[in-house]
């Protein structure tokens, strides 16, 4: 469990985290998004002993970073894939991580597997590494020491689509035995999908947090839409039309204002057979760009 | 191997932590010297430090033996200004400014937030290839002399004490100590070399200068030239005042930029 409390770091007059504190629980993975310069990196720096806060403090399982002995072997750091050696091996980098925390090299082989590293791969110099590489290599060294606390800033960052979705797999499966997880994103869909909780963060200030339903519960007024597709969109839209629910044509289907389990229940009603009904994409991301627009402007 | 066997992360809110020990100092030391010498530019620093010793030397002898001039084991071993005195000092800078300029510092720190036995570690690893190549040198000479007393006929001459010997190395592991405190001071490998190299090679004839031109100066100079002070280690002729001027200059060139060096890498952000 990582514990942020009152975390505030001030570079002069410039305040880059400004009274944060939220809690990432295990077993869930808790996303960090934000606009990119919101404070996510500089929280997950102080995190791991690298910045000293101005005011605050993050502890891990109750410890501050510095007082657990071997961290490696806790906490798992992923903060920037391109902060190695050019000159190094893949393999050599993990081999110094391992032996550092009195790893068998063995255990690099394992994570090399872990990440589909190739033995070939893994005996080319970092310099020669695509990003998605160097960030396959850094979940591997955050992984070397069977950490039961992950923290990870932009990991899906370089990955493609392929690598994303075996890094959401990966991370979900981790947290399911009892891992924290916290990875940050300033890609609203990259931790939508991952993310069981979600902290949204904006100017150095936490702006909102709670799994996706809660975040879109409190998003107060906006109004609820589904998209929805029946093997008989004409009927399904009139049978909606009669309960006075706005439907628009959207592609092959339609764009309904209302839940999807009112769609659902007229669907029922109306004896249409769906093909598909799901909540409206995007809401979620007005919900974002609506509560870190504050930031954004100023941050141009 | 799937990754349920590699990665149980253990349950609950707290970290367990009584049951692991903290990192021993001598894993670090073992890590940090790895370091050296795993990558291209590392290896082949350390290689042609040897190699260039080596050949300083067999260029020596061979101009000794064509010229028939009379030379000792110690005269070998001097060469080594040439070769070891000039690039240990860069090692020493390396040791510490790579973790800056590669950004591995974030690493090492994150696996290791003792910074202090970091920064140490890195010390021992330097003083030993200090020692290390003051081995090597020492063999070599040895070589050298056993060739020119077969080749030249000449009586082989072996003018080295214990106590030259032991001057040699501490002169070999201040120049290590020299590059590794500007190192700490600057935290950036070019900014590091240049000052090294503005320190011994343009330093002593701007003091030389001094000291010929200002009289009061003159008088100055043999306790702020930590180069001069060094001087006497060569032959090892050091007298009492000898070394008060070797402590106060080095003083100055050495544990007052390693001292706000280690201030500042304790300290720092690490980016």
């Amino acid at each position: 469990m990582i514990t942020v409390e009152g975390l505030t770091r001030k570079y002069g007059s410039f305040t880059a985290v400004d009274n944060v504190s939220f809690v990432c629980q295990p077993g869930r993975v808790t996303g960090f998004l934000g606009p990119n310069g919101a404070g996510k990196t500089t929280t997950m720096r102080v995190m791991v002993g690298l910045t000293p806060p101005t005011a605050g403090r993050v502890t891990i399982g109750g410890h501050l970073y510095s007082d657990i002995p071997n961290p490696g072997r806790h906490v798992g750091v992923l903060l920037d894939a391109s902060a190695q050696h050019a000159g190094r091996t893949g393999r050599e980098i993990l081999e110094l991580g391992a032996r550092t925390m009195g790893l068998p090299s063995s255990r690099v082989d394992e994570m090399l597997e872990l990440v589909s590293l190739t033995p070939v791969e893994a005996k080319r110099r970092l310099r020669n590494y695509s990003l998605g590489m160097k960030q396959r290599l850094g979940i591997a060294h955050a992984l070397l020491g069977d950490p039961s606390v992950l923290i990870l800033d932009e990991p899906a960052n370089g990955l493609d689509p392929a690598g994303i979705r075996w890094m959401r797999g990966l991370l979900k499966g981790y947290a399911e035995r009892g891992g924290t997880v916290l990875l940050s994103s300033h890609l609203l869909h990259e931790v939508e999908q991952i993310a069981d909780e979600m902290i949204l963060i904006g100017n150095g200030r936490i702006v909102a947090q709670g799994d996706k339903k809660s975040l879109l519960a409190n998003a107060g007024d906006s109004v609820a839409a589904s998209f929805v597709t029946a093997l008989d969109n004409e009927r399904l839209a009139q049978a909606l039309q009669a309960k006075g629910i706005t439907v628009a044509k959207a592609g092959e289907g339609l764009r309904v204002e209302a839940e999807t389990v009112e769609v659902g229940r007229t669907a029922l009603e109306s004896g249409a057979v769906l093909t598909d009904l799901r909540s409206a994409e995007g809401r979620l991301e007005d919900l974002f760009l609506e509560l870190t627009a504050e930031t954004q402007r100023e941050a141009v | 191997m799937s990754i349920s066997s590699g990665a149980t992360p253990a349950l609950g809110h707290s970290l367990d932590i009584s049951s692991t020990q903290p990192t021993p100092f001598l894993r670090l030391v073992r890590t940090e010297l790895r370091k050296t010498w795993d990558t291209r530019a590392g290896f082949w620093l350390l290689l042609s430090t040897a190699i260039l010793t080596g050949l300083v030397m067999v260029i020596q002898l061979w101009v000794v033996l064509v010229q028939d001039l009379e030379v000792s084991y110690n005269d070998f071993l001097t060469s080594t200004n040439f070769s070891i005195a000039l690039l240990l000092p860069v090692i020493g800078i390396l040791l510490l400014t790579s973790e800056w300029s590669q950004r591995t510092a974030m690493v090492t720190f994150s696996l290791e937030p003792r910074r202090p036995l970091v920064i140490a570690a890195k010390l021992v690893v330097g003083i030993a290839l200090a020692v290390a190549a003051v081995v090597i040198a020492l063999v070599l000479a040895t070589v050298c002399n056993l060739l020119y007393g077969a080749m030249s006929g000449s009586e082989v001459e072996w003018d080295l004490s214990v106590l030259q010997t032991l001057s040699f190395v501490l002169l070999q592991v201040i120049g290590m100590l020299t590059g590794f405190a500007f190192a700490a001071l600057l935290l950036s490998s070019p900014a590091a070399i240049v000052l090294y190299m503005v320190y011994s090679f343009v330093l002593p004839s701007i003091f030389g200068i001094g000291a010929a031109l200002i009289g009061w100066f003159e008088d100055l100079q043999p306790w702020i030239d930590f180069n001069d002070a060094q001087t006497p280690l060569i032959d090892a002729t050091m007298t009492g005042e000898d070394w008060a001027q070797f402590a106060v200059s080095g003083f100055i060139w050495l544990v007052i930029p390693l001292a706000i060096g280690l201030w500042r890498v304790l300290r720092a952000e690490v980016k």
